[in-house]
């Protein structure tokens, strides 16, 4: 069960080394940047995973918990190998976002909230990403996917698809 | 126009500035070294008063007024905390920037730290930035390499330890309290002010907040005066300004303008926007973020008194809420005569929903409300008393909430029923024809 929770040693590193940035007593800031770290390797976080933040920072349990649902990055579920998460907020809406997005969803034959059967697309609705200009826009994990068009769609599922 | 001054972007085309030695070659740092080697901390905040250099977070408040306003009781650490959330809709300025020279950042944030004493200090990015928030974290390893970050900066004695912290996906993060209690590990719920953050901020010590863009400005100020940067720009709007562009114009993206520049020619110059894209004229400009009030065509190209409308904080805001908006972030959306007004303010709608707090009444129940309504009139299931609801939910927000969120959510939504109302009655009076797919109200049809 606990490698499906806890950090890799390296990753168990460089959270000891953002605790130990913020001033004496208030390790609590490194929550965040500790559940970015846990979501990069699980995927997601688990409930367990959580408590596993709770116990290397000193804090409740509770006090994980009302963060991780409030921030709409984390993930509370098991999510699909890649998370397409893309804008629906009105400039790249006007960029025309509305049609690409329903050919994207078309494609994968799911909704926005939904993953692939073969486990491999998870999409989800998000709202602005700062990329307004440059929209229509998704995400999917770091790299943000820019001037977006239904060819443009199709190249990138094919090739997360290989 | 001549070519306008760039006191921010001059060399973001550099091949290479994101790199410290590039930088460097290429005048960074040099700020750097003279308000540190030459000048009192005192000093630097006398020149970025003199600057009359506004936030460019969205509130436009005086930066170098707020500095003043910092409490310094001994002993006691103060902070400095960057605003890197951006997460109002139509913005994208601070990515631009941050991801393009993140060392204009650092060196902004060092000469500020130093100018107001502070010996921590922290750039707060939104956690969807992730790659931005690596640029800046290699930058800083390079920079502290190099002895500009860390113990004895320069051999002056000043020490300066920067963090960036990432965000988890709320935009109400970007309101300078909710940011605090998210950096402190806690739900963005904005504080109740006062006390203000000057006095109790973060880890309830004295801090500072400001903009991506407004520290940035400090190199310049400290190089060339603050009376320089004051003969930039018009009366009060003093400098220049990050506006990023988007919807139906033929060139989206980020722009220096020198504040004062007509909005008509921003829109229309080959050098800035290009105009509006083939085949289509311009309908309507939400100018400054999503929040602020939208106006047609004819009030954002001229004021109600027929003036030319600049890009300026006082210009924008001629009219008040009857004809006028506001600069805000400098989130420029334009929108031709393709747009469906209400459908756009239906989007608007449902992202505040999303993003309030939750604490507040007006504004939890409020943008509960102008969302589901605004659904139904857009649907084709909206009745003529809809209208005047919004406008009454509206105004029972604003002004009744514990941070500026309800406002912003507020405005949208009373500018457009108050610019386009007719819009919305055609939504409401034929539901079948509103409804059809790419359909858009034309103001000659309803005259049939
Ligand atoms: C809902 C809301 C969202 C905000 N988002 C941002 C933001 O993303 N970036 C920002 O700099 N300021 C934002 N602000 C304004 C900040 O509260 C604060 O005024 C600003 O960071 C101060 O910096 P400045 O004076 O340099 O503009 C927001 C305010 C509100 C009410
Ligand atoms: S106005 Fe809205 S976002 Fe702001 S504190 Fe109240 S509920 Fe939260």
């Amino acid at each position: 069960m606990t490698e499906t929770i806890a950090l890799t040693p390296e990753r168990l590193e460089k959270a000891k080394e953002i605790i130990a940035r913020y001033p004496e007593g208030k390790q609590k800031s490194a929550l965040l940047p500790i559940l970015h770290l846990a979501q990069e390797q699980h995927g997601w976080v688990s409930p367990e995973t959580m408590d596993f933040v709770a116990d290397l920072l000193s804090i409740q349990p509770v006090e994980v918990y009302e963060v991780a649902t409030f921030y709409t990055m984390f993930h509370l579920e098991p999510v699909g190998k890649h998370v397409i998460e893309y804008c629906r907020t009105g400039p790249c809406c006007t960029m025309g976002g509305e049609e690409v997005y329903a050919h994207l969803k078309d494609k994968l034959g799911i909704e926005a909230g939904e993953t692939t059967q073969d486990g491999l697309f998870t999409v989800k609705e998000v709202e602005c990403l700062a990329a307004c200009g440059w929209g229509p826009c998704f995400q999917i994990r770091e790299k943000y996917y820019m001037h977006l068009t239904n060819d443009k769609v199709d190249e990138i599922i094919e090739e997360l698809s290989k | 126009m001549a070519e306008s001054i760039k006191i921010l972007t001059g060399n973001f085309d550099v091949p290479g500035i994101e790199q410290l030695d590039v930088y460097r070659k290429n005048g960074g740092y040099a700020g750097l070294e003279k308000a540190l080697k030459q000048m009192s901390p005192d000093e630097i905040v006398e020149e970025v008063k003199k600057s009359g250099v506004r936030g460019r977070g969205g509130a436009g408040f005086p930066m170098g007024m707020k500095w003043g306003f910092l409490a310094k009781p001994e002993g006691v650490p103060r902070y400095l905390v960057c605003n890197g959330d951006e997460s109002e809709p139509g913005t994208f300025k601070d990515h631009y920037l941050m991801m393009k020279s993140p060392h204009l950042l650092i060196e902004g944030m060092i000469i500020s730290s130093f100018a107001l004493g502070a010996n921590t200090s922290f750039i707060y990015v939104r956690g969807e930035l992730m790659y931005v928030i690596n640029i800046l974290e290699k930058a800083i390893a390079e920079a502290k390499a190099a002895g500009l970050l860390g113990k004895n900066i320069l051999g002056t004695g000043y020490d300066l330890e920067l963090v960036v912290q990432p965000g988890g996906g709320a935009y109400i993060c970007g309101e300078e309290t909710a940011l605090l209690e998210s950096l402190e590990g806690k739900r963005g719920n904005p504080r109740n002010k006062p006390p203000f953050p000057a006095v109790k901020g973060l880890y309830q010590c004295p801090t500072v907040v400001n903009n991506v863009e407004s520290i940035s400005t400090t190199p310049w100020i400290v190089l060339n005066g603050g009376e320089e940067y004051a003969k930039v720009g018009i009366g009060r709007s003093t400098g220049t300004k990050l506006i990023s562009a988007s919807g139906h114009v033929k060139n989206p993206g980020v722009y220096e303008i020198e504040l004062g520049l007509p909005v008509e020619e921003f829109i229309y110059s080959d050098q800035y926007l290009g105009g509006i894209r083939d085949g289509h004229g311009l309908k309507a400009v939400v100018a400054g973020g999503s929040s602020v009030p939208i106006l047609p065509k004819d009030l954002i190209l001229k004021t109600a008194a027929g003036e030319p409308r600049l890009m300026s904080y006082e210009s924008l805001s001629d009219g008040g809420f009857a004809s006028g908006t506001m600069l805000g972030s400098g989130g420029f959306i334009a929108m031709d005569e393709t747009t469906c007004i209400v459908r756009n303010t239906w989007n608007f709608s449902r992202f505040y929903r999303h993003e309030s707090c939750g604490q507040c009444s007006p504004c939890r129940e409020g943008t509960g409300w102008m969302e589901k309504v605004l659904y139904r009139i857009e649907h084709g299931k909206g009745n003529e008393r809809d209208i005047d609801l919004l406008v009454d939910v509206a105004k029972k927000i604003e002004g009744n909430t514990i941070c500026p969120l309800g406002d912003a959510a507020a405005w949208p939504v009373a500018s457009a029923i108050r610019h386009f109302r007719d819009e919305f009655e055609w939504h409401v009076k034929n539901p079948e024809a509103a409804t059809k797919k790419g359909a858009v109200y034309q103001p000659e049809l309803s005259l049939a």
